[in-house]
């Protein structure tokens, strides 16, 4: 049987339409912060919204970098996220591994727990455990709100890492256990290898979630020294809240490495966030 | 040898129960410790008067009265429902739209994608200063606006008690929606194209596709989405706290910001357990109803 074509082709003008003015709406918030990023204090009162008309001020990226602190803040946020990372690839990375692997007794159990673990409130634990965190010097210290990323961030990569744990042929590993390598040999040595893009998508995602993180920073993190980029910007934006030219410009410097890493790695980004955004 | 071999199983029995805990061992304890103790501790707390220092005395259900009278309280949490209204409509409804466009093009659609999703990696309080100049009542869209001849825009958005939480909503939207397309359009494009092709032999216009095929077909992510929408309502902090701080007023107040209040600010962090509490319960509720009715055979 000959197949028919379908009777009207159906022309995609309207959808390129709507779908540019949603470009419009999404990215033109962006450029209007990139361009009056670019403005001087003068310029960017009389012409808030346009582009750039009396040349580009780039002494506000300097301003910005000296006024904002970011030579403490962006170290600041690159330890946190550094050992977020490294810390959540480990711990969910074992945890994925008995789930997946190991025939742990009550592992549906423990799966629900975590589940229902990540979909409540902060809040819940929030006060009490400032105040635990403030006892045990935890409060005002990197490695405090550290240890709360691991904590509420394993979940979520364990349940990705699992998911690829349980696609891996038990022969390999059976086959490895037979030799005499020890559960530990077996994980480091065979699973952790052939799991890596899981490693890799838990732990961008897990970095990004570090970076943007506001409520446990500003909870837990006061003294200038100690603080994230986003905790800092907060307190830049309300302190220099006329200059937009400064803002903007404070702004740019903190997203530029986010945005630049999630255009280099999207594919991933986007796997893991909407599987984890949606999962935990 | 004999020896040997009868020994080994059982040591090995052992050693395998045991096994699979060490490997567990770490996000328990850091469970234990940063999670379920803490909450633990929170349910104790709630009735009690505690400041946060010091002894906290037990005052029974002291807290819970106090929250159901108090007016801040039931502003909050109003507007964790309008939130909930507002978020379970209007992004899923951008959210469906440019999936639904955006699933039969071929040429730019990584463009198109990656551009919704961009607002979605960037920090709250970088979005909401964007939104902040944006709506700004003397320099911003308004008055320019105003100046083309349209004024009834012309609105300090954040500043006023009738459009702070509205205002906030738009802002956390505008980085949300993106999300929710490439979500959809995943979904999407795992339909079976047949279907479509079977559809258009019958004559079916684009309404009828989307409404007879696409919807179906997506039904269990979108109902996740829709689940996942409503506990997160009810979680909301960022925004809120970033673009008012839950003012003018209390106007834009919602659980989570009484919450922070509460414990940070007035040192009622009795108090602040107890409403972290309500909070767990309403998310609780959700979770419930979601189980039951899959439980009764609802397919989502």
């Amino acid at each position: 049987m000959i197949r028919r074509r379908s009777r009207r082709v159906r022309s995609l003008a309207p959808n390129y339409v709507i779908l540019i003015l949603l470009v419009v709406f999404s990215l033109g918030p962006l450029l209007v912060l990139l361009s009056n990023s670019l403005k001087s204090p003068g310029e960017v009162g009389r012409n808030p919204l346009g582009l750039p008309r009396e040349g580009l001020a780039w002494r506000n990226y300097v301003e910005a970098w000296r006024q904002g602190d970011y030579a403490v803040t962006i170290r600041n946020s690159l330890i946190v996220s550094l050992s977020t990372i490294v810390g959540v690839c480990l711990i969910s990375g074992l945890a994925a591994f008995a789930l997946a692997k190991l025939n742990l007794p009550g592992a549906d159990a423990l799966t629900m727990y975590f589940l229902v673990g990540t979909s409540l409130p902060a809040q819940l634990f929030l006060v009490p455990l400032y105040f635990i965190w403030a006892r045990l010097h935890l409060v005002d210290n990197l490695l405090g709100v550290i240890i709360i990323y691991w904590a509420v961030y394993s979940p979520f990569a364990a349940f990705l890492l699992r998911s690829y744990m349980v696609s891996i042929p038990s022969d390999f590993e059976d086959a490895a256990r037979v030799d005499g390598a020890s559960e530990w040999q077996v994980f480091s040595r065979i699973i952790v290898p052939l799991t890596w893009p899981g490693f890799l998508t838990a732990g961008l995602v897990v970095g990004l979630w570090a970076w943007n993180e506001f409520l446990f920073a500003v909870t837990f993190l006061h003294r200038p020294e100690v603080m994230t980029v986003t905790t800092s910007y907060y307190n830049f934006a309300g302190r220099y809240g006329r200059d937009w030219g400064l803002t903007s410009a404070a702004a740019i410097i903190m997203i530029f490495p986010v945005v630049a890493l999630f255009l280099a790695l999207q594919r991933r980004f986007i796997e893991g966030l909407t599987e984890g955004g949606l999962k935990t | 040898m004999t020896t040997h071999q009868t020994t080994q199983p059982r040591r090995r029995n052992w050693r395998n129960q045991l096994v699979p805990w060490l490997f567990m061992a770490p996000i328990l304890a850091l469970n234990v410790v940063i999670i379920l103790g803490p909450s633990l501790a929170s349910i104790y707390y709630a009735f009690t008067d505690w400041t946060g220092m010091g002894r906290a005395r037990f005052i029974g259900l002291a807290n819970f009265t106090r929250m159901i009278g108090d007016p801040v309280y039931r502003i909050a949490l109003v507007n964790n429902l309008k939130w909930t209204a507002i978020f379970l409509t209007v992004p899923i409804f951008m959210g469906l739209l440019g999936a639904m466009l955006l699933a039969p093009i071929k040429r730019g659609q990584i463009f198109f994608r990656t551009a919704y999703f961009i607002p979605y990696v960037i920090a709250s309080v970088v979005n909401a200063q964007i939104w902040r100049c944006i709506l700004h009542p003397l320099k911003g869209i308004g008055p320019w606006l105003a100046r083309q001849g349209i004024p009834w825009l012309n609105v300090a958005w954040f500043g006023r008690e009738s459009t702070a939480l509205y205002a906030i909503a738009f802002v956390d939207n505008w980085h949300w929606w993106g999300f929710l397309v490439v979500v959809y359009l995943a979904a999407m494009q795992a339909v079976d194209t047949q279907l479509y092709e079977a559809a258009r032999l019958e004559g079916a216009n684009r309404w009828q596709e989307f409404w007879y095929i696409t919807l179906p077909s997506i039904r269990p992510t979108l109902v996740f989405t829709l689940l996942m929408t409503v506990i997160w309502s009810f979680l909301v902090f960022d925004y809120i706290y970033v673009l008012t701080e839950g003012g003018p007023a209390h106007a834009s107040e919602v659980l989570a910001t009484e919450v922070f209040n509460a414990a940070f600010g007035r040192f009622e962090a009795g108090y602040a357990a107890a409403v972290g509490l309500s909070m767990s319960l309403f998310c609780g509720i959700v979770i419930a109803i979601f189980v039951a009715l899959r439980r009764r055979g609802w397919e989502i």
